[in-house]
């Protein structure tokens, strides 16, 4: 893999810190007039998913990561491993519960999301920011209600649980944003 | 539009500044024989076509070494407005090709200088933010008081300690046993977050070791008579009282020139010229540069050096 160098640096470039994959998304080049110069980059382990701060000495090198997000069709679980395609290849790949964590729980058959692949594996799995999934599971809610005054934990075709309102009944078609996991709205044929 | 009638205003107010105190306006060469040594500092260069032979040129990286070539010729005091290069400096607060206000007064102490750079400031920056107060702290001070570190007394293992309680272990690899860099590197992310609080600031007294052109304090060996001047956290200057003995100068050149062979840098042939000038007598004075386009960037409060330039760089 190629080596980049601090000038090089920039929002989404992949490199490899502590044997992590990694992608920059902030990077500010810090050089006091008279003094050494340093690149203070925030970045993303892909990994773990957390942000963390660190400085290079301006001039230095790091190692790419061979890190690559692809489209990816959702086909099934066989419960240990989470099966994928790549819709134009067909080629299948699998992925295994930490790739794909808290993801699985917005996905159903066929559903597309997007998947990173370090060095051609699975690293994660992320689904898109809507969803709409059925509700498989609630409290009947009380009639006349309109408003979500407080609302109702359902459960979803896929096992997700989210908060709704009051009125949404079982079977309905719920629109949810997978990046809070809350609900917005109710989706209508 | 809007940035390039604020530009031509704010250069018409500096003009008129040092109109009114008679110092002279001057214009030395962009493109330069010789260059200065600092390691820090990478500079372009160029060929000059003067057959046989080409000679390699320099764009300077600032205009000192030439004004003080026209001090030490009797110009009295002198500014100028002129372009600076420095290769690889690219970010929110730098282009590689920037603007600077360098002037000298001839036999003023630094804190003289501070006052009229003060001064100028507070009248550039009129009607565009409020000076409550000037906050001047000295360099060991505000080290200290950030960090409880002492700037002057170097302790590897106090350091060290102190940047992996404060999430910077980075240091630790970077800087190893270099003091200066270790200097360079809490100042940039510790201690100038914390100036952000004040509109002005000046920062003096620094350590001996980060002298650059600055002479050693006549009674504090450990000082150098250099200071520094933020506007919110930003750097936007830096001033000495300037170093006037040649073989001092010399030495620093021979200890630059080490440092960049160790650093695996191209030496630098020493500017003889300017040395020469310096032989020939640098009379006493104080000089200070300020970056024109981050004072834009403070008067239009924007975040990118790009919004103030015409043309930066990628589309220069």
């Amino acid at each position: 893999m190629a080596k980049y160098s601090t000038n090089e640096f920039k929002a989404g470039l992949k490199i490899m810190l502590d044997a992590d994959p990694c992608a920059i998304i902030e990077n500010e080049f810090i050089k006091p007039g008279k003094g050494q110069a340093f690149n203070r980059v925030k970045i993303r382990n892909l990994k773990t998913g957390r942000v963390i701060e660190r400085t290079f000495k301006s001039g230095e090198s790091v190692e790419g990561a061979d890190v690559v997000d692809m489209e990816m069709q959702f086909l099934y679980s066989d419960g240990e491993f989470w099966h994928f395609m790549e819709p134009d290849t067909f080629e299948q790949y699998q992925a295994d519960e930490n790739a794909v964590s808290d993801s699985v729980k917005w996905l159903k058959d066929q559903d597309i999301c997007t998947m990173t692949l370090w060095n051609d594996a699975p690293l994660t799995v992320t689904p898109p920011n809507f969803v709409e999934l059925a509700v498989a599971e609630t409290d009947p809610g009380l009639k006349g209600d309109t408003s979500g005054g407080g609302g109702k934990p359902a459960t979803l075709e896929t096992g997700a649980v989210v908060r709704v309102p009051l009125f949404i009944q079982i079977g309905e078609l719920i629109r949810v944003d997978t990046r809070t996991g809350e609900y917005v709205s109710r989706v209508k044929d | 539009m809007k940035q390039l009638r604020l530009r031509a205003q704010m250069l018409s107010t500096i003009r008129s500044f040092f109109d009114r105190k008679v110092v002279l306006e001057v214009e030395t060469p962009l493109l330069c024989q010789a260059t200065g040594t600092d390691p820090q500092l990478d500079f372009f260069s160029t060929e000059y076509h003067s057959l046989p032979e080409n000679k390699t040129m320099y764009l300077q990286t600032s205009p000192e070494f030439a004004m003080k070539r026209l001090l030490a010729a009797g110009s009295g005091s002198i500014f100028q407005i002129c372009k600076a290069f420095r290769n690889g400096e690219s970010g929110k607060y730098h282009n590689p090709e920037f603007s600077i206000l360098e002037w000298y007064r001839v036999d003023f102490n630094l804190e003289q200088l501070i006052d009229e750079v003060i001064n100028l400031l507070t009248e550039l920056l009129a009607g565009y933010c409020v000076i409550e107060s000037v906050h001047k702290v000295s360099y060991g001070d505000i080290f200290n008081q950030v960090t409880d570190l002492n700037a002057f007394n170097f302790c590897q293992q106090r350091y060290a300690s102190y940047a992996s309680k404060n999430s910077i272990s980075d240091a630790i690899k970077i800087c190893g046993s270099d003091h200066s860099m270790w200097l360079d590197f809490i100042f940039s992310h510790q201690v100038q977050p914390q100036l952000k609080k004040y509109t002005i600031c000046i920062v003096d007294s620094y350590p001996a070791i980060q002298s650059s052109l600055a002479r050693i304090n006549s009674r504090n060996p450990d000082v150098a008579d250099r200071f520094e001047v933020f506007i919110r956290g930003i750097e936007m200057g830096n001033g000495f009282f300037e170093l006037s003995d040649a073989k001092e100068q010399e030495r620093r050149f021979n200890q630059e020139n080490k440092i960049r062979q160790i650093k695996g840098l191209k030496r630098v042939e020493k500017d003889q010229l300017f040395l020469q000038a310096l032989k020939a007598g640098l009379p006493d004075c104080s000089g200070v540069a300020l970056g024109l386009d981050r004072l834009l960037m403070i008067m239009t409060n924007t975040q990118d050096i790009e919004d103030v330039i015409s043309f930066p760089l990628g589309r220069a």
